[in-house]
C-alpha cells in the first residue's frame, strides 16, 4: 500500500493539520519510506492472536458517582488564548 | 572536601545529614554551575527564587530535626512534568507558555520528600525524537562533546542526561516510551531507569503514547536510582493504569549477591546495525556477570525486529489521540488573524507543532482511519502480543536479561537527523520492553574507539526492578566507569 496525494490531503485533514502545497511531496516520500519499512510486519503469522492495546491486564477502576473536583473554572482557563470570564472564546462559528 | 557537584544522591544527603553543608549552598551551586554551563542548553527554565526559597524550608526542617527522605537534595525535571507555576512546554511551541496549575504525582511525591526544584530540562518536542534535535528550544550539547564536534545527549530525555552527566544536577527525572530515559543515559554516561508500566503514576506528565510512557530516573550511580525510584513509585487513584502493588526497598537490593541468578542473553539482538565495539562491550558484561556467580543461558525473542515496527504504529497512533487536545483553545499556541473555526485549527496546528510531531500524528492518523485499521494498527496490536509471549516465555528461564541499550554510541548533531528510518534504529533495543511494559536499566558500561560512553541494557520481569538493581550494581562495579 502506498499513501499517494490525495490520501495524505485525506489524513491531514482529519489531523486538522495544514500542509502547504510545498511541503506535499517531501512528505509523501518520508512517509511512504516508513510505511514501507513497518510492512515486514506482514511477515508475522498473527491468525488466532489476540490484538492487546496495553500491558495491565487489570480492567479499569470503578468509583463512586461522584462529585469529588471542581470549582476553580478560573484556573482552568487561566492558560486560554482568548477567554470571557470563564469561558473559552473561538472564532465565530454560525453567522 | 569534595566539590559538591562531584557528589551522587546518596552522598548528598549524607552531606546534608552531617552538616558539611546546606541546602541553600548545594542549590546555589548547582544554579551557579547551570549558569556557567549554558553552552550545553540542557535547561530551558529555572525559578531561582523558588529553588532557594525550597533549599530554605529544608534547611529549617533539618534544624529541627525534621528531615525528609531526599530533604534539601536538588532535583532537575524533564520538561515533560507538571509542575505547578513553572511553564511546562514539552518543547513545544504549541504550548510555549503553558503554565499548569497543579502539579504531576511524581514530581509531588518527589517535592513531598524534600526534593529541590532546580529547573526544567530540554527534550524532543513531546518526547518525540532520539536525539533532543526536535525540541522548539534548540540542541542540547552531550558534555562528552570534544571542542568543535558537538555530539548529540540522545533523546528524548536529552536535556536530563546531559545535566546529570555534565553535573549540574544529582539527578534528573526522565521519561520513557520507547527508550528515552535509557537510550540517552548511554549516550550520556549515565545511569537511566525506566520502572514496570504502572508503577510509577503518570499523572501530571504531558501524554505522547499512554500505553507506553513511564517515568524513571537518571542518576550517576545505581544506588542513586534505586533511592530517587523508591520515592517516586506507588499507586496513584489518579492513573487508571497505576499498579497497586507494594514499592519494595530498592537501595537493599543493591547488595544483593547475583550468585546462582540466571541472566538470558537473545541472539536476536546481534542485529547488521550492531557496532562492533557495542558487540565487545556486551561480551564483557557477560563476563563479569559470570564472574559474579550469575549463570549465563541463551533465550529466544524471536519477533525482536518487528518490534521497532510496531512501536511506530502503536506509538504514533496513541500520539494522534492524545495531541488531538492542542487545537489553540483551551491553553497553548493559536493562530492570529484567521476566519473560521476550521482554519484555526489546522494552521494552529500546522504552526505549533514542528515536523517530527506532525510526521507522526499523520502516521497515526492514516494507521488508524478507515480502511488502514485493520491493516495496520490491529495488526501491530497483536505483533505485539507475539512479542510480549516471546518475554514471557523468555523469563521462565532467567531472571534478566542482558543486552545494548544502541547500537552506537553517541552522534554528531545533525548527523542522522534527514532520514526518519536511520533515526528510529536507535531504539532498537529499547522499544521491545516498552512494548512489554517491562522494567529495564541501562548502565554505563565503557566507551567507544572515539571515546564516548556505551551503555548495557537490563531487562526485568515485571515489577521485578530489584534484580536489575542487584545485577546493575555489579555491572556497575565491574565497568568501573569514569563519568566526566
Amino acid at each position: 500500500m502506498s499513501l499517494d496525494k490525495s490520501t495524505l490531503e485525506r489524513v491531514a485533514y482529519l489531523a486538522r493539520i495544514k500542509i502547504e502545497d510545498s511541503e506535499i511531496e517531501k512528505m509523501i516520500t518520508e512517509l511512504n519510506n516508513i510505511m514501507k519499512w513497518i510492512e515486514e510486519l506482514n511477515e508475522v503469522d498473527v491468525n488466532n492472536v489476540k490484538p492487546m492495546t496495553g500491558v495491565s491486564n487489570n480492567s479499569l477502576r470503578e468509583r463512586e458517582d461522584e462529585v469529588n473536583d471542581g470549582g476553580y473554572s478560573d484556573e482552568i482557563v487561566s492558560n486560554a488564548p482568548e477567554k470571557i470570564d470563564n469561558s473559552f472564546t473561538v472564532p465565530k462559528v454560525i453567522e | 572536601m569534595t566539590k559538591i557537584s562531584n557528589l551522587g544522591v546518596v552522598e548528598t544527603l549524607k552531606g546534608l545529614n552531617k552538616k558539611d553543608f546546606s541546602s541553600v549552598e548545594v542549590t546555589k551551586e548547582y544554579l551557579q554551575l547551570i549558569e556557567n554551563e549554558k553552552k550545553l542548553n540542557a535547561y530551558i527554565h529555572f525559578n531561582t527564587e523558588k529553588s532557594l526559597s525550597l533549599a530554605e524550608l529544608s534547611d529549617e526542617r533539618r534544624a529541627k530535626n525534621e528531615a525528609l527522605p531526599l530533604d534539601g537534595l536538588p532535583i532537575a525535571v524533564k520538561d515533560i512534568f507538571c509542575v505547578k507555576g513553572e511553564r511546562t512546554s514539552a518543547c513545544s511551541k504549541i504550548l510555549e507558555n503553558f503554565i499548569p496549575n497543579y502539579e504531576s504525582t511524581v514530581t509531588s511525591k518527589l517535592w513531598q520528600a524534600g526534593g529541590v526544584y532546580i529547573g526544567k530540562t530540554s527534550m524532543d518536542e513531546f518526547a518525540m525524537g532520539s536525539s533532543n534535535e526536535t525540541s522548539y528550544f534548540g540542541s542540547v550539547v552531550n558534555p562528552w562533546s570534544k571542542e568543535e564536534e558537538k555530539l548529540v545527549p540522545g533523546g528524548s530525555s536529552g536535556g536530563s542526561a546531559s545535566a546529570v552527566a555534565a553535573r549540574l544536577a544529582p539527578i534528573a527525572l526522565g521519561t520513557d516510551t520507547g527508550g528515552s530515559i535509557r537510550q540517552p543515559a548511554s549516550f550520556c554516561g549515565t545511569v537511566g531507569m525506566k520502572p514496570t508500566y504502572g508503577r510509577c503514576s503518570r499523572w501530571g506528565i504531558i501524554a505522547f503514547a499512554s500505553s507506553l510512557d513511564q517515568a524513571g530516573p537518571l542518576t550517576r550511580s545505581v544506588q542513586d536510582s534505586a533511592l530517587i525510584l523508591q520515592n517516586m513509585a506507588g499507586f496513584d487513584n489518579l492513573d487508571s493504569t497505576s499498579v497497586d502493588i507494594k514499592v519494595p526497598n530498592f537501595l537493599d537490593s543493591c547488595s544483593r549477591s547475583i550468585k546462582g541468578m540466571k541472566i538470558g542473553i537473545p541472539k536476536e539482538y546481534k542485529i547488521n546495525e550492531l557496532s562492533s565495539e557495542v558487540e565487545n562491550i556486551w561480551n564483557e558484561g557477560i563476563r563479569w556477570l559470570q564472574d559474579a556467580g550469575a549463570e549465563i543461558v541463551e533465550v529466544k525473542l524471536p519477533h525482536t525486529k518487528y518490534a521497532l515496527p510496531t512501536y511506530y504504529i502503536v506509538a504514533p497512533a496513541e500520539a494522534s489521540a492524545n495531541l488531538a487536545r492542542y487545537d489553540g483553545v483551551k491553553y497553548g499556541y493559536r493562530k492570529e488573524d484567521i476566519k473560521d473555526l476550521e482554519q484555526m485549527y489546522s494552521q494552529t496546528r500546522a504552526e505549533g507543532f514542528g515536523e517530527e510531531v506532525k510526521r507522526r500524528i499523520l502516521i497515526g492518523t492514516y494507521v488508524l482511519s478507515a480502511g488502514y485499521y485493520d491493516a495496520y494498527y490491529l495488526r501491530a496490536q497483536k505483533v505485539r502480543t507475539k512479542i510480549v509471549e516471546d518475554f514471557n516465555l523468555a523469563f521462565k528461564n532467567c531472571d534478566a536479561i542482558l543486552t545494548p541499550t544502541a547500537p552506537t554510541g553517541a552522534f554528531k548533531v545533525g548527523e542522522k537527523n534527514m532520514d526518519p528510518v536511520t533515526m528510529y534504529m536507535n531504539d532498537v533495543f529499547t522499544v521491545p520492553a516498552s512494548l512489554a511494559g517491562l522494567p529495564a536499566i541501562s548502565i554505563p558500561s565503557g566507551l567507544d574507539s572515539n571515546g564516548y560512553p556505551l551503555g548495557l541494557q537490563l531487562i526485568g520481569k515485571g515489577f521485578d526492578e530489584e534484580t536489575l538493581f542487584s545485577v546493575g550494581t555489579i555491572l556497575e562495579k565491574s565497568a568501573n566507569f569514569k563519568s566526566i
